[in-house]
């Protein structure tokens, strides 16, 4: 067995490419995921007994399904319904459904961890609903929700590799295709677990610390 | 879509669940050796089994699938396919269990560690009789979630070429020109056996919470 990982070295630059693609496609699918899925998570909990049955199935399916299936159904099941898409709107959309699902159901989860007692305390100091979303809620849960947030995150950056299925030119699409070429696919592999290995361990480095900071204002269990 | 391609599916979901359970199974033996390693507290067995629990955590599953798919080989094992399939998600699952049970081991009373040691259980016998069964009650919960997140994640080993449900929809519907039918029914079986799944857990950690610690 002959390990020559200079033959990929060579290729930084486009190696670089494919990461920048990743980072993006990554960054891009927890904004969309965290926006939509703090909307469905509020529409749930304050929109009522039919919205919060549609919007839960709806999460529960995106959950219970694989993600591949899900990009599948959108990248190959798409023109047939109109919906013709290139891979890297593809990917983003499927990533951010995807993600808005997850991220729904760690900010629900928040919500009913706020003590009710809290809500109440909002409501006899005369806040208005809105405020006590606004200036109770919404800070108490950001405590709550940050550790399953991050670790959500992590688990994005993952399932973002399934991507490189639709040939979305991100880091592992990249990377294997550079060690085809170069008849180095070991070491291009190999390479493009540490380059992933690196930056998990980098994000959970990160949110531990927020974690950290955060956790000092972190509100009694009463 | 006809009612043959629909049994196709059916058929190709027993090889996905054939491949999840076993993978689940040699990734509990795994686990509860790293976990071995991990309790030790000798840095020559627990530093291994921290890398690994890493890495295995760290690195996505389709490129640990391609990395053990060609790595095998270069090593001199050729292997078929599937091997390499199950040998991929039993490490990875390996990793994230040795991960879940270590919060169960944590939470194992240390009285009853001490109690098993003044009765004269040895650290082995203390290890499988009364740490293994308690840690492993108090992760139950995870560890379903855990069976949910392999079968969910068996449909990447389509991408070394074993036919499993995924690959068996992505033939069909390049084959019938049926892709939005063909791919909701393969959403929809594995949607029926996650909830089977969850509902065995549920099941069954209800049968265990009768006997408490």
């Amino acid at each position: 067995m002959i390990f020559n990982p200079e033959v990929i070295i060579e290729k930084l630059p486009e190696l670089a490419n494919g990461l920048l693609v990743t980072i993006l496609l990554w960054v891009a699918g927890i904004a969309g995921g965290v926006v939509l899925g703090f909307l469905v998570a509020t529409a749930r909990r304050f929109g009522g007994f039919v919205t919060n049955a549609v919007l839960g199935s709806i999460v529960e399916v995106l959950r219970g399904t694989p993600f591949l299936i899900q990009i599948f159904l959108l990248y190959y099941g798409g023109p047939f319904v109109g919906l013709m898409l290139d891979p890297i709107p593809c990917g983003l959309i499927g990533l951010m459904v995807y993600s808005a699902a997850c991220y729904s159901e760690i900010f629900r989860a928040g919500f009913g961890a706020v003590p009710a007692g809290h809500v109440e305390a909002a409501g006899c100091l005369g806040m208005t609903r809105l405020q006590t979303i606004r200036r109770i809620q919404i800070p108490e849960m950001a405590v709550i929700v940050l550790p399953p947030a991050v670790n959500l995150s992590v688990i994005l950056l993952k399932e973002s590799a399934v991507l490189s299925i639709i040939t979305v030119p991100e880091l592992t699409a990249t990377v294997s295709a550079i060690g085809s070429q170069q008849y180095a696919y070991l070491e291009a592999i190999f390479i493009l677990a540490v380059v992933y290995w690196v930056l998990v361990e980098l994000t959970d480095r990160i949110g531990r610390l927020a974690e950290y900071r955060l956790s000092r204002l972190r509100f009694s269990k009463a | 879509m006809t009612f043959k391609i629909f049994t196709l599916l059916l058929q190709a979901a027993v090889s996905t669940i054939g491949i999840s359970l076993v993978s689940i199974a040699i990734g509990f033996v795994i686990a509860i050796l790293l976990s071995a390693a991990n309790l030790s507290g000798k840095a020559i067995y627990s530093a291994p089994a921290r890398v690994f629990v890493s890495f295995f955590r760290g690195v996505p599953l389709l490129v640990q699938l391609l990395l053990i798919y060609t790595l095998l080989p270069a090593i001199g094992l050729n292997v078929p396919s599937i091997v390499a399939a199950i040998v991929g998600l039993s490490l990875c699952t390996a990793a994230y269990q040795a991960e879940n049970l270590r919060g169960g081991f944590a939470s194992v009373p240390k009285g009853l560690i001490e109690a098993a040691e003044v009765t004269g259980l040895s650290p082995r016998q203390t290890f499988f009789r009364i740490r293994v069964p308690i840690a492993l009650r108090l992760t139950l919960p995870a560890l379903v979630n855990e069976a949910i997140m392999i079968l969910k994640s068996s449909s990447l080993v389509s991408v070394v070429g074993i036919i499993e449900l995924t690959k068996m929809a992505q033939d069909l519907a390049s084959s019938t020109y049926l892709p939005i039918p063909i791919f909701l029914s393969a959403g929809l079986i594995y949607l029926v056996i996650c909830s089977v799944i969850a509902l065995i857990g549920r099941y069954a950690e209800r049968r265990l919470a009768r006997t408490s610690i």
